[in-house]
């Protein structure tokens, strides 16, 4: 009973600082110095760097999905509009989800690592000690870069994704390219491409906060840095989850009124 | 504001603690201006949380700091960097920004404060650089360097913004006795030549004589003794005895 009291506590203690930084990462994003060469440095790291992974991980998960659901659709005659199960399911919840955890896992892990190193050497004293307010420099620039390009990774990763399946329905499903296009076209509408971008917007902000805070209160050397990186991944990836749950039920709460 | 305008530093009944372990309990600690004040104790006896205190890095629990006239402890982030901008700091590992050049490092306050040009920045990083007699290294990266050279970088670093005060946390700790010489002889020269307020805090005896004008013995987070190195060594204080005579 005493431990669960403790871990309620100490889940409370995190919530208000994860909190308290969003809110101080977000005042300085609007307040001088801006660190613009900072954020593009960022922007570079985050979105150029990944842009790989997201190809590779986007495309096979738009051939896999084609596949799979193209044979099942068979069964009911639906072969032919696979495309459109493609794009929404890639657009409003697939793509997000998918490029989110990526980009959690190879851009969020590395934040935490970075910044937690940062603060077992002193380096974020050190910053301090000269004038400088690392959650401005630091957080605030990851922020930005995570909120911009996060969304532009999903559209890429999601025409990727349509472009996977394309090949794969052409190729082993024998539906034309023409056809398949206009099932893709005529499926996504305005709000799916609003859902698919406020998602990642939502979830780069998310990865940013809980990576920085994750390694601003690394602790105890090499150790509490690899913890730092681990629970940056794990809670960004719930948060990911719940999120998109929450996101997806308030959009369609909202096109129902 | 201080009583004694020749004060620059004024700790006044400073508590701090971490859960249970009581660090500082009422410290009261005054520094002169130009002076370089040793401050010695045991390891894990709270002299570096003094230091971290004095920069607003971490907050006191109770008490008052003032630096030159201002009291630091009721002050938000934001209006502690221009006092942190006073302040000069030598960290215990160095510190250095392991993803910027040494000249970065060294040059990075000025290129975060000041509207000078990179061609003054650089000159100032070069003139720094030689002072601590690391002409050269500018392009090299803190992983390249060795244990004192980080230190002098770091020191380099912490000069560049012409600081009023110099803090320097356990800076001969794990350097052998020949860097150790270099630091202390660094730390004189940066006392006598820039005129600054040093404050060393070591638990190495050799190193804290060297280049005291007045040296204060801190124990169960107070001080206890505070004089010169002669009143030190024929002070009459247990503690003071034991930690001098060393084991025996």
């Amino acid at each position: 009973m005493k431990r669960s009291y403790h871990t309620f506590i100490e889940f409370l203690v995190h919530l208000h600082g994860l909190a308290e930084l969003f809110g101080r990462a977000t005042y300085n994003i609007f307040s001088r110095p801006f660190y613009i060469k900072d954020t593009f440095d960022q922007m570079h790291s985050i979105g150029v760097r990944s842009l790989l992974i997201i190809l590779m991980t986007s495309g096979f998960t738009g051939m896999v999905l084609t596949l799979q659901s193209g044979y099942e659709m068979a069964v009911y005659g639906a072969k032919m509009y696979v495309g459109t199960l493609v794009s929404v399911s890639l657009v409003r919840e697939l793509g997000p989800v998918l490029v989110s955890l990526v980009v959690a896992g190879r851009v969020g892990a590395g934040i935490a690592a970075e910044l937690g190193s940062m603060k077992v050497t002193e380096q974020l004293d050190a910053m301090k000690a000269l004038g400088t307010n690392p959650i401005r420099k630091l957080a605030s620039t990851r922020l930005k870069a995570l909120a911009i390009m996060l969304p532009v990774l999903t559209v890429i990763g999601d025409m990727v994704g349509i472009l996977g399946g394309l090949v794969i329905a052409t190729s082993s499903l024998g539906i034309s390219s023409s056809f398949y296009w206009k099932t893709v076209t005529r499926a996504l509408g305005f709000g799916d491409l609003i859902t698919g971008m406020i998602k990642p917007f939502v979830f780069g902000i998310t990865i940013a906060i809980v990576s920085c805070y994750m390694g601003f209160n690394a602790q105890g050397g090499t150790k509490g840095v690899g913890e730092a990186t681990t629970q940056s991944v794990v809670v960004s990836s719930i948060l990911i989850f719940v999120l998109d749950f929450f996101i997806t039920k308030l959009i369609l709460s909202i096109s129902w009124m | 504001m201080i009583e004694n305008r020749d004060y620059i530093i004024d700790f006044q009944n400073v508590y701090k603690s971490f859960g249970d372990k009581h660090v500082l309990q009422g410290l009261n600690l005054s520094i002169y201006r130009g002076e370089t004040l040793v401050i010695l104790g045991r390891s894990g006896c709270g002299k570096s949380v003094m230091l971290k205190i004095l920069l607003g890095l971490l907050p006191a629990d109770s008490g008052q700091v003032y630096v030159d006239g201002d009291e630091i402890t009721e002050l938000q982030e934001n209006a502690l960097f221009p006092i942190r901008q006073k302040i000069g700091m030598l960290f215990q590992g160095a510190a250095l920004f392991d993803s910027l050049t040494v000249g970065d490092n060294v040059g990075y306050s000025l290129k975060e404060h000041t509207k000078m040009k990179p061609v003054q920045i650089e000159e100032i990083v070069k003139r720094n650089l030689e002072f601590v007699d690391l002409k050269g290294t500018e392009k090299l990266m803190p992983a390249s360097l060795s244990g004192g050279m980080k230190k002098r970088a770091a020191l380099a670093r912490a000069m560049a913004s012409q600081p009023q005060i110099m803090l320097y946390d356990e800076p001969t700790t794990g350097l052998d006795p020949i860097t150790a010489t270099t630091i202390n002889a660094l730390i004189r020269k940066t006392q006598k030549e820039l005129g600054v307020t040093s404050i060393v805090v070591t638990h190495e005896l050799d190193s804290g004589f060297s280049v005291a004008d007045r040296v204060a013995v801190i124990n169960d987070g107070a001080i206890i003794e505070i004089g010169t190195i002669a009143e030190i060594k024929s002070s009459k204080n247990e503690f003071v005895q034991r930690f001098i005579a060393g084991p025996k």
